[in-house]
């Protein structure tokens, strides 16, 4: 069905074709014609934000606790520029995204134009896709191929910048394609794996001693589908199972073969595990620098599986014997009829030895801390929260940083989508948009942003949003007034010169709270720390939550730049002499 | 560094054979013929740190729209396999085809590659005629010419266009102007 409209009308139309209740923008000259649409209607709900930034996070947000794709839209210029941080933050960590950029009007374009920048131009290495609508009767195919693009695949963000002309212009609109796989020209992302590789991968996996399920990302963006076929393949299989942060609660944080996050502050069993694997299954991860540390010393032993819908991703660090290239659920669906149609089974005797060396490791207890009766925690505090909140409805956001490690570390997550968090470009100001975007889509939830003193002033003004729109979203800040994690590099590093890493004249969160409408707490006594959580959640408001943490504490365990996964640093030996001489010259140069 | 030859299972130290021999390869792209498309090519190159040694552009398929990127890149055999997938993501991308990886599973030696340039050659005397004579050698046409200079064109492999310009360097070598390498791959069939 085709119909005659403005380019502005067909913004909403194609919104509502595509299934979208909820815009995180911002107004502005370019996008006003849009903006006049917005207002007249109410099938789309547009959210407004207090920095352009904000809109673009709050729709990352949005995305990872619905699995739907977050939209955006904000004006040119400084508006598109905002958006960039949130952009290739969703590109790294492969969050589906459509942001709908205001341009100048064509015939001004390339003029240096009030508030004009090069939108497709900056925009282009940090989205999967971006498009310059020139003409409006190309409007409605773009933005439908945008949704498309974005959700589709490895998904990604994509911009679509409209000038203003276009905004204005009459053309013809049609709806989506039925079948937009076929209706594109170029773009093939590969869903189904090789069958004859998944029937390999299942022997090699039969066949294993030692191994280990490595599971990231690309598991919770599959779908809740494919987290469910995880659970049912660990438990046939009887593997232990770890995952990255991006991957947390596709696998149950309480379930028996839960080895804990790993990579750079995973667990001790979890890097152990991963180090001395004869078969690695790494599924919907990119072996990231945080996972793998040290390269020529990671899993020295391991044939590598790796399942990835992103070809790219194969090969590019770890040289994988077992390439996989699909989509992690259809995969999985084949593996998992392969191992039970072939009556697969792992070898008992090797993986009762394998699960006793891991115990072993286990006990170590890598994450222990010690305990303070004066003193806040910070790991406490994550317990405490974590213990109190674990049987509602949660989604748990964070900022990034020593409290972000914590998180992950401390707080259990059963399922997926529950977890967002800044993995790949390690966004600080990322958690409080995020936490609105949840709970945007989730009303009666309770989400809170897990946050650090530094990072929650980075997009501290989307309390503001929080208010406006009655979403009683808690920011729980583990204050220690320091950027933790930078203290931490140049304790590691730079001779414990600490510098510009402590945050002098903080602001005071509680009346910052209430400056915005919400409402604050100040604790800084382990024992009046449960009290203060239970009154934070029967709060109906955005809440700031000062939580006054031991200043000093460092995050462990830690693989330290430029080491392997058998070379960690534990909390019990990280005495000062061995944080200052962790790195060697060669790790220094790392990040 | 105190690594072993042998690595056990909880040896830190660990060296993996890498192979890490440079190689040169030519690359065919076939993508929609767009605004952008070659930026976005180019910034993937630059962006993530690959070498172009040569690039040619051109539409090919007009009532397609369709273009044809030839790059000629280095790197070792992870790196132009990198970029083989990344070029795939771009979502303008129809193929990309490494004609070196063809050619070899051929077992011939390249894929067919050829270059043009245009050299612009002045002097008088003596240096004015040898340059001529080894045009001609080369067989370079002279498409254009005065009492004072020639501007030859060329055609071969690059190794033969390098050849010609450094020879004519010291007969009055003034400029030149190449097109980069155009490949197929030998035989009957296309990409």
């Amino acid at each position: 069905m085709t119909r005659e409209m403005t380019g502005a009308n067909m913004v909403i139309q194609a919104l509502q074709d595509q299934g979208v209740d909820t815009v995180f923008g911002y107004p502005g000259g370019a996008v006003l014609p849009i903006y006049d649409e917005i207002i007249q209607q109410d099938a789309v709900e547009h959210i407004l934000v207090r920095h352009e930034q904000g809109a673009g996070h709050a729709a990352e947000g949005y995305a990872r606790a619905t699995g739907k794709p977050g939209v955006v839209l904000v004006t040119s210029g400084p508006g598109a520029t905002n958006m960039v941080t949130a952009l290739t933050d969703a590109m790294m960590d492969s969050i589906p995204l459509v942001c709908i950029t205001g341009q100048v009007p064509t015939h001004l374009i390339g003029n240096d134009a009030f508030q004009e920048c090069d939108t497709v131009g900056i925009t282009r290495p940090c989205t999967k896709h971006n498009w310059l609508v020139r003409d409006v009767d190309d409007l409605a195919r773009i933005l439908h191929e945008a949704f498309y693009v974005a959700t589709s695949g490895r998904p990604g963000p994509v911009v679509v910048d409209i000038p203003k002309d276009v905004q204005f212009a009459t053309g013809t609109y049609h709806g989506p394609s039925a079948n937009p796989a076929a209706a594109h020209k170029s773009y093939r992302p590969q869903v189904k794996g090789d069958a004859q590789s998944i029937r390999a991968a299942a022997e090699l996996m039969a066949h294993a001693k030692k191994p280990v399920f490595y599971t990231g990302g690309g598991v919770v963006n599959s779908g809740p589908h494919a987290a469910q076929l995880l659970r049912e393949l660990v438990d046939l299989t009887g593997f232990p199972i770890t995952s990255t942060l991006m991957g947390l609660g596709a696998y149950p944080a309480s379930g028996a073969n839960w080895l804990g996050m790993l990579g750079m502050h995973g667990t001790f069993e979890a890097n152990m595990t991963m180090h001395d694997c004869d078969v690695m299954v790494c599924i919907g991860a990119r072996f990231d620098d945080r996972i793998t540390g040290r390269v020529d010393a990671f899993a020295p032993d391991a044939k590598i599986i790796h399942i990835d819908i992103d070809p790219s991703s194969i090969n590019k660090t770890v040289k994988a014997h077992l390439p996989i290239i699909g989509d992690v659920g259809h995969v999985l669906e084949d593996l998992v009829r392969i191992w039970r149609s072939s009556s697969l089974k792992a070898d008992p005797a090797a993986m009762k030895a394998w699960w006793e060396q891991i115990d072993a490791w286990r006990a170590r207890n890598s994450l222990a801390y010690k305990p303070n009766e004066d003193i806040i925690m910070p790991q406490y505090a994550i317990q405490r929260l974590y213990e109190l909140t674990k049987d509602r409805n949660t989604y748990i956001s964070t900022e990034v940083g020593q409290h972000q490690m914590w998180a992950a570390q401390f707080y259990g997550f059963e399922a997926p989508n529950r977890w967002l968090t800044s993995g790949g470009l390690g966004t600080m100001g990322y958690g409080l948009p995020a936490c609105i975007g949840a709970q945007v889509a989730h009303r009666d939830a309770l989400c809170i942003d897990i946050a650090g003193d530094a990072s929650i002033l980075m997009n501290i003004q989307e309390m503001s949003t929080a208010v406006q729109y009655g979403l009683p979203v808690k920011v729980f800040v583990l204050n220690n007034q320091y950027m933790g994690m930078v203290r931490q590099w140049q304790q590691l590093l730079h001779g414990n010169r600490l510098s510009h890493s402590y945050t002098d004249s903080l602001p005071d969160f509680v009346k910052l709270a209430e400056a915005y409408g919400g409402v604050g707490f100040r604790v800084d006594k382990p024992g009046d720390l449960d009290g203060a959580i239970e009154e934070m959640i029967a709060v109906d408001k955005p809440v700031l939550f000062d939580c006054r943490v031991a200043n000093l504490a460092n995050c462990f365990p830690m693989i330290p730049s430029g080491k392997a996964h058998n070379e960690m640093l534990l909390p019990d030996e990280a005495n000062d002499e061995a944080v200052a001489n962790a790195i060697g010259a060669a790790g220094k140069a790392l990040v | 560094m105190n690594a072993q030859a042998n690595p056990t299972a909880l040896s830190a130290y660990f060296l993996a054979e890498v192979s890490d021999k440079i190689e040169t390869h030519t690359l065919s792209v076939l993508v929609d013929n767009e605004p952008g498309v070659l930026a976005r090519v180019i910034g993937l190159f630059s962006g993530r740190g690959y070498n172009i040694d040569s690039l040619t552009v051109s539409e090919t398929e007009h009532e397609k729209h369709l273009s044809r990127i030839t790059i000629v890149t280095t790197g070792t055999p992870m790196v132009i396999e990198q970029i083989r997938n990344q070029l795939d993501r771009l979502v303008p991308v129809h193929r990309v085809t490494d004609l070196t990886v063809q050619a070899r599973m051929a077992n011939q030696e390249k894929p067919l590659e050829r270059e043009l340039a245009l050299v612009k050659v002045a002097g008088s005397g003596d240096k004015r005629l040898e340059a001529l004579r080894l045009g001609d050698a080369f067989r370079a046409t002279v498409i254009d010419a005065t009492t004072d200079h020639f501007v030859f064109e060329i055609t071969g492999r690059t190794s033969k266009i390098e050849q010609f310009i450094s020879i004519m360097k010291p007969l009055g070598l003034v400029e030149v102007s190449r097109t980069g390498v155009a490949a197929v791959q030998r035989g009957a069939e296309g990409l």
